[in-house]
């Protein structure tokens, strides 16, 4: 794929849920055997909005997430193509095991959407919080994982995984944010979106941290330090060629995302990289600790999940390989 | 061509009958030579689940063996996965695949896996095994069935201490609020699980009354009765509410020393086991 076209600066912003809701009323009206299946939190994550145009296909199931899942696995097998929808934290521990043992083991082509990833939740606190998702459902077989940044790409993301046949987790954010990706942007499973070419540091980031990931590396930039901005919103399957090509034309990666730093992005280059171009890491994430409730900006300072911190792990990483040489 | 469905008032008469309880002696004969040659797996809830089995396959359900995808057949979730030899059993013996590939469960490469595999197996709708999903699975292939405006109906069977998962009761408290009158789940009530009995392990204070409260019409039958099996299962319900079929069962029903047993629950069958539990079958197959 060609290289995003980031001249023109910013879109306007669009709160991602309210992208969700869009893209799966867009659908609803081109995709007949279409459903949303939602555990009481609709209004949250703004699968309400595809309930408004379609109650017949809007199937509320209650407080109840594990036979949401599995309703949504027999419905498939009835010939329907579900979109169940809920919070990332319980798409991905309260319905862990039926989402791998009645959609990913049998292969059944149910969409699982989690909201409100990340640390991003809100001021719910660590029970609401998702920073697990992507390592669980990356180690499941038969999964599609994907992480999508802005309005445009979440949108763009919703209508790629209805189109795949089989199993597939998309994490969604809940936020208004800028959007980055230009209006036509099409989403391709498996393949990463380069942003920005930079020669001395290359910056890997999936779902939202793309928007702070290129805001470091314009501070770089303004340092004399030139990054390449490669962005994952596939988080499996996985472009370990675009990883190992921007490996191998840095000489020096640094990982972003709203997740933990054990499972997810962070650990897939760092699999990569290890296996097919050894190569000097940082990984910025929330390091292996539950975070806490808070204004969503007091979070990302602490956490560290600033264009400030990436721009700070990028120097010290580059200063570390340069002493190393010495 | 569809099959044709037994009609529900067809009652059954001496040879469909004789027809039935030789399947069924067919069956347990298998489930005892599939586990004795696997040295694995579950007898005790196997053959407790036999003359149920028997019932749906060979007399009420909408199936053709020759396709085993045809969109119209009823479908059937064993969510108690781990009944598999008995499920598989009732599949050879129906035509969906050879007696003869029995020998190979659990065993490498086999299309017969340890619990069931809907990808594996023809004739298996669903895969199952983790314990309390299948009935979730089944409200939501019934809902998609009527949505879709297709008349099959849903059979799942869960056992008695299966019944301790709460996805079930989420499952439970679902179909009634669809107004699935396409779904029949039948529990395997032979009151025994793998420590003990299921009163020992997590007593309730009424299985009928849990299921007729979350809104399910509730009928009870013996579940080795192949005549009130088919009776019931193929009698007109109440519209607009999935029905309960508690049947009553014993667990390692036909073999002497393994009915009532706990530790039969998940033993492997022994050489020895197997020739006394074959002599017992056919002297009762003799009489």
């Amino acid at each position: 794929m060609s290289q995003v076209d980031l001249s023109s600066g910013c879109g306007p912003t669009i709160a991602c849920r309210e992208a969700f809701g869009q893209a799966l009323l867009e659908l609803g009206r081109e995709v007949p055997n279409l459903l949303v299946l939602d555990a009481d939190l609709g209004s949250s994550t703004r699968a309400s909005v595809f309930a408004s145009e379609f109650p017949e296909r809007f199937i509320q199931v209650g407080i109840a997430e594990q036979n949401m899942v599995g309703m949504a696995a027999g419905l498939a097998l009835a010939g329907w193509i579900p979109v169940t929808s809920t919070l990332a934290c319980f798409a991905s521990k309260r319905a862990l095991d039926q989402v791998r043992a009645s959609v990913a083991q049998p292969n059944l082509n149910v969409k699982i959407t989690g909201g409100y990833s990340g640390i991003l939740a809100g001021k719910t606190g660590i029970t609401h919080q998702s920073i697990e998702d992507l390592a669980i459902f990356r180690a499941m077989p038969q999964m599609t994982v994907l992480a999508p940044s802005d309005g445009i790409e979440t949108r763009a993301a919703i209508r790629a995984a209805v189109e795949y046949r089989g199993p597939v987790y998309i994490r969604l954010t809940r936020d208004p944010m800028p959007t980055v990706m230009p209006p036509d942007y099409v989403f391709h499973i498996g393949k990463a979106v380069p942003m920005r070419s930079g020669s001395d540091v290359a910056l890997l980031s999936t779902g939202w941290m793309l928007l702070p990931t290129l805001e470091a590396a314009t501070i770089l930039s303004g340092e004399g330090v030139q990054a390449t901005v490669l962005h994952l919103p596939s988080l499996k399957p996985f472009d370990a060629e675009a990883v190992v090509e921007v490996a191998r034309h840095t000489g020096a990666v640094v990982t972003v995302e709203d997740h933990s730093i054990l499972g997810g992005l962070g650990a897939a280059v760092a699999e990569i990289l290890s296996e097919r171009m050894p190569t000097w890491m940082r990984r910025v994430g929330i390091c292996d600790c539950y975070a806490e409730s808070a204004p969503n900006e007091d979070l990302l300072t602490k956490y560290g999940l600033t264009p400030a911190n990436i721009a700070a792990q990028a120097r010290e990483l580059l200063a570390s390989r340069t002493a190393s040489r010495a | 061509m569809p099959p044709q469905a037994h009609t529900a008032n067809a009652g059954l008469d001496t040879h469909d009958m004789t027809r039935l309880q030789g399947e069924a002696l067919a069956i347990r004969r298998l489930v005892l030579k599939t586990l004795n040659k696997s040295q694995a797996g579950h007898p005790g809830g196997s053959l407790s689940a036999v003359e149920i089995l028997t019932s749906l396959y060979f007399q009420v359900m909408r199936i053709d063996p020759a396709q085993p995808n045809w969109p119209e057949r009823d479908r059937f979730v064993l969510s108690k996965g781990h009944a598999s030899p008995v499920y598989y059993a009732t599949l050879a013996r129906r035509g969906y695949f050879p007696e003869t590939e029995l020998a190979t469960h659990d065993t490498l490469n086999s299309r017969l896996q340890g619990h069931p595999d809907m990808r594996k197996t023809p004739g298996v709708d669903m895969s199952s095994g983790s314990l309390g999903q299948g009935l979730s699975v089944c409200v939501g292939l019934a809902l998609g069935a009527k949505m879709a405006g297709h008349a099959y109906r849903v059979y799942c069977m869960l056992g008695d201490g299966e019944c301790q998962e709460g996805q079930v009761w989420e499952a439970a408290m679902s179909a009634p609020k669809f107004g699935l009158d396409n779904l029949t789940a039948i529990v395997d009530w032979n009151r025994l699980q793998l420590m003990g009995t299921v009163d020992e392990i997590m007593p309730t204070h009424s299985l009928p009354g849990l299921w007729r409260e979350m809104g399910w019409e509730v009928l009870e039958v013996d579940g080795h009765d192949l005549m009130a099996l088919v009776k019931v299962l193929q009698a007109p319900h109440s519209a607009g509410k999935p029905l309960a079929l508690l049947a009553h069962t014993v667990k390692g029903k036909g073999v002497s020393f393994m009915e009532n047993r706990v530790e039969w629950h998940a033993k492997p069958v022994s050489g020895e086991d197997l020739k006394q539990a074959l002599d017992e079958l056919s002297q009762e197959g003799a009489q």
